[in-house]
């Protein structure tokens, strides 16, 4: 019946506009309507509107910074976010620098110079010296923003570890769609895996789940502990599609390829404890999400990541238990192979 | 003037062919081989695939403005895809990829340089028509083919393709990873394929027309910058579409035939796969060796015709004209060295990383030239404001604000946190979608009496550009603050973390600002279908615009030009020339036939 209903008003009003249509085509014919020039009162109304949105944008601009910059991101936990932060920051300036020359320049003129009919624009096809100079400026501008980039980004993934004796292995393994930690155990080395070994007991596929392997002390947890101003170096595998480790609050983000393993070397240090300060949020944690497309529950894989100090994190980890202590069914033993660090 | 009403209103095609040979309803308006018509054609298949993709865009507004309510209409209108009234998560990834699929290409693509370029090329050189009509009508009619698989695949079991408009593998080579990785995706690479085609077809016609057929005198250098840009398009688009073809034919081999050129090392669905030794990072290499020009591709024609409607409507030469073709020159080459920017995070080397930031952030150079060179232009000028520079200047606004953002993206490390966050959406939907529409608007406003002998209602375009400016700004500026903090893009729904959850009002205010938005579309769409059959007649030249393709008459006819095609004289922009009787003068005036059109300009 309100199907009904609603097809029969559905078509009602379609002839309602069309009559209304038709009758203001009748009524135009007898007074013959106003060409679609442009008149001096567009140019005017027009022009005035430029202005009136310049301000209304300007303030849109402000407003909206004030009010949803307490949204953004809190200070950084890890050692290189904060040089990213500062680079942001940096880079937010200049920005906006050039935002508000080059938008209140545009609307500005728009409305200044609106037609006039006692009035020509000038004839200036071009002038070397302003082009020369808008060319450069910015060349030089961008010249130093490369440097300076560049110069965090090679700090942050081209920096030489390998003679950091104290880095803390962890593996993040991502799979449609939930996390997996796996920490080296008390050998500090991670056995290699492979994809053929997936099984129930061996969620991972690590190859020498034995007790003599190099995996077998391997521990593998639902939670991220990270241990503050510990040396922090991921391993990250995907086990089927492709899925990003995105951790917000340490500027952290690096891709999970099925096929390959990636890394990422970093150093946290503000503890979950702390930041509930800083935030002032008492229920605060930080958390690890996918951010790379996986699949229709995409949205919900994440993971819980809890910074400790020393005291926590050692409590913690001996709580947790060997894979071959969970898994009393072993897995054929290969080659003791480890994920060297690089 | 008569002749034309007649064409027009009459729907026929025998009436008034006084020019050329009879033609049947079928050659005249379906396999038409005149670039006039096939130009028509792309533009109204283009308006209808908007329209699909901006309901499809609204439909999942919805979803992430409330996630918490329930909608009973969607279920009336997408069945099982809305069961109770909520939005199904596969679904949603469907009309996400979808949206972008047709908004990037068949709209910004297709539609964009399908439309002007077929329009204008002809036309802006004093051509009789495109180098190969018949090329041309295949290039719509790929086109069209293209378009009609694409929105079919909505309709199948398994839903349409769902990998996000990227497709990357291996998500979108297994069907058993996502629904709409089965038929969907089958009929997405299909449709791209024929898509390719249409746009190569296209691509060699108009730079063979360019390069060959300009009338005499219209050297390079007197090419409107509509003209340089298509030029620049077709050429990228020629250069990188080959690229993504390959890279989908490996993509079909690996999803149908077993090989493995983008998959290793996979176990799903507790089954370890076959496929050995692939990298999908390839796959995201040959991509976005297309995905970037594609940028591009989208938004040069845009420029070109910014350029042209400002330097028109605020009767002043365009600033810097070989400042402007060289820019676009350089843009152009750059876009093929920069894709990497794309993958800074997927474990490519870091290396290799910084040389693509390094060739990314030149590309503000030219950039930054264009926008300057545009505020020079109206800087005393005399502006008439027609809806297609208020369009004009709405895209030089958005190529600010979404270039600017560029430049932090374009910094790899401060991508490592922005990366695939809404701060992305937000940028490129500014610098690539919200501009280049723009750019399109602007043409269809300025172009619109050329193309139907009529006139679209003003008042209508004013209200269409304010609410559509103000809105595109509603929806996009607070985005940058979700990704700032940290919203991943592509996300059915933010409430499962509490930190994201109290963003809820940011997204619901952005979610009102798409319905509106869409409702002026609405407005655009009325204005232009009404205008096409009962707006008001245009004249020769209703913008007193100096460019050639205003020489011909209003009427469409066979070849353009009645007699002679007209000879070229001057360069495209002699507005306002001190001591000139009129504030313009056309293209074919020659230097000498008035004392005061003799000051040679720049050209």
């Amino acid at each position: 019946m309100i199907t009904f209903l609603g097809l029969i008003v559905t078509i009602l009003v379609i002839i309602a506009v069309a009559r209304i249509i038709r009758i203001l085509e009748l009524t135009a014919k007898l007074s013959p309507p106003p060409a679609e020039e442009i008149t001096d009162k567009d140019n005017n109304s027009q022009g005035n509107i430029t202005l009136v949105f310049l301000f209304l944008f300007m303030f849109f601009i402000f407003y909206t910074t004030w009010r949803y910059s307490k949204f953004i991101l809190p200070v950084s936990a890890s050692k290189h976010g904060v040089e990213i932060d500062m680079l942001m920051n940096v880079n937010y300036v200049l920005i906006f620098v050039v935002f508000f020359i080059t938008q209140i320049l545009l609307f500005y003129f728009a409305w200044k110079y609106k037609h006039n009919s006692n009035r020509r624009g000038e004839y200036i096809p071009e002038n070397h010296k302003l082009e020369l100079i808008w060319t450069i400026i910015p060349t030089i501008v961008l010249g130093g923003m490369i440097v300076y980039g560049l110069s965090v980004w090679n700090g942050i993934t081209q920096s030489d570890h390998s003679k950091e004796t104290n880095v803390q292995l962890i593996e993040l393994y991502a799979k449609q769609f939930d996390w997996t930690a796996r920490y080296p155990g008390k050998d500090n080395k991670l056995g290699s895996a492979y994809f053929m070994n997936i099984a129930p007991n061996n969620p991972l596929g690590i190859d020498s789940l034995d007790k003599h392997g190099v995996g077998c002390d391997d521990v593998l947890t639902k939670e991220l502990h990270l241990k503050v101003n510990q040396p922090t170096n991921f391993y990250i595998r995907a086990q089927d599609v492709i899925h990003s480790l995105y951790l917000p609050h340490f500027r952290l983000q690096m891709n999970a390829v099925p096929g390959m393993t990636t890394q990422f070397y970093f150093v946290p240090t503000i503890t979950t404890a702390k930041m509930r300060e800083i935030t002032k949020n008492d229920k605060f944690d930080y958390i690890l999400l996918c951010n790379k497309i996986c699949g229709a529950a995409h949205y919900t894989m994440r993971m819980k990541v809890v910074v400790d100090d020393d005291v926590q994190f050692t409590e913690w980890m001996s709580k947790q238990k060997p894979i071959v202590e969970t898994n009393v069914a072993s897995t054929t033993p290969a080659e003791g192979n480890v994920i060297a660090l690089k | 003037m008569e002749n034309q009403a007649h064409a027009i209103e009459h729907h026929d095609a025998h009436g008034h062919d006084d020019h050329h040979h009879e033609q049947t309803f079928w050659t005249k308006y379906v396999f038409s081989t005149d670039h006039k018509m096939i130009s028509k054609q792309f533009l109204i298949t283009a308006i209808i695939m908007a329209l699909l993709a901006m309901f499809m865009s609204m439909t999942f507004r919805l979803q992430l403005g409330w996630p918490d309510s329930k909608f009973p209409f969607l279920e009336k209108i997408l069945g099982h895809w809305a069961k109770g009234g909520k939005l199904d998560p596969t679904f949603y990834l469907s009309l996400v990829t979808i949206h972008g699929t047709i908004m990037v290409f068949f709209v910004l693509t297709g539609g964009l340089s399908g439309t002007f370029a077929n329009l204008l090329i002809p036309l802006q050189v004093g051509a009789r028509d495109m180098a190969s009509g018949f090329l041309n009508m295949l290039s719509y009619w790929f086109f069209f083919g293209s378009c009609c698989v694409m929105t079919a695949s909505l309709l199948f079991e398994d839903g349409a393709a769902s990998g996000g408009w990227t497709i990357y593998p291996p998500l979108s080579a297994l069907p058993q990873a996502i629904g709409g990785s089965g038929l969907g995706m089958t009929l997405w690479l299909v449709s791209m394929v024929l898509f390719i085609g249409s746009a190569l077809l296209g691509g060699i016609n108009y730079v063979v027309t360019v390069v060959n057929m300009r009338t005499k005198g219209m050297s390079m250098t007197r090419l409107p910058l509509t003209i340089w840009s298509f030029m620049i398009t077709a050429i990228l688009g020629i250069l990188s579409f080959p690229v993504l073809f390959a890279a989908a034919l490996l993509l079909v081999f690996d999803r149908s035939f077993g090989t493995s050129f983008y998959l290793s090392d996979i176990f799903i669905n507790g089954v370890p796969l076959e496929h050995h030794g692939g990298s999908p990072i390839l796959f995201q290499h040959l991509f976005w060796f297309l995905g970037h020009p594609e940028v591009y591709i989208v938004l040069l024609p845009a420029l070109g015709i910014t350029s042209e409607v400002i330097a028109t409507q605020s009767r002043k030469p365009i600033f810097g004209y070989k400042a402007m073709i060289g820019s676009m020159l350089f843009i152009a080459f750059l876009s093929f060295v920069v894709w990497g920017h794309h993958m800074f995070i997927t474990g490519m080397n870091p290396f290799l990383g910084s040389v693509f930031v390094f060739t990314t952030l030149l590309v503000a150079i030219p950039s930054a030239v264009k926008v300057f060179n545009y505020i020079a232009t109206i800087f005393k000028g005399n502006i008439v404001y027609s809806p297609a520079i208020l369009f004009a200047i709405g895209l030089v606004s958005f190529f600010i604000s979404g270039g600017i953002t560029g430049i932090i993206l374009g910094d790899s490390a401060l991508d490592i946190p922005l990366h695939d966050t809404y701060f992305v959406v937000a940028h490129f939907h500014i610098v690539m979608g919200s501009s280049a529409i723009f750019g399109m608007f602007a043409g269809i406003y300025h172009w619109f009496p050329r193309m139907f002998g009529r006139m679209m209602n003003k008042t209508l375009g004013y209200w269409h550009f304010w609410l559509t400016l103000i809105c595109v700004y509603g929806v996009f500026f607070p985005m940058h603050f979700l990704g700032l903090a940290g919203v991943p893009r592509r996300y059915y729904a933010n409430t499962a973390y509490d930190q994201f959850d109290q963003l809820v009002n940011i997204n619901s205010m952005i979610s009102i600002f798409a319905l509106v938005a869409g409702v002026a579309q609405l407005v655009f769409v009325f204005n232009f279908f009404y205008s096409v059959f009962r707006g008001k007649k245009a004249s020769q030249n209703p913008w007193n615009s100096s460019t050639l393709e205003w020489t011909a008459p209003v009427e469409h006819i066979h070849g353009n030009w009645p007699g002679e095609i007209p000879t070229v004289y001057r360069w495209p922009y002699d507005y306002s020339k001190p001591g000139a009787e009129k504030d313009f003068i056309l293209q074919t005036v020659p230097h000498s036939e008035t004392e005061s059109s003799n000051h040679a300009g720049m050209l």
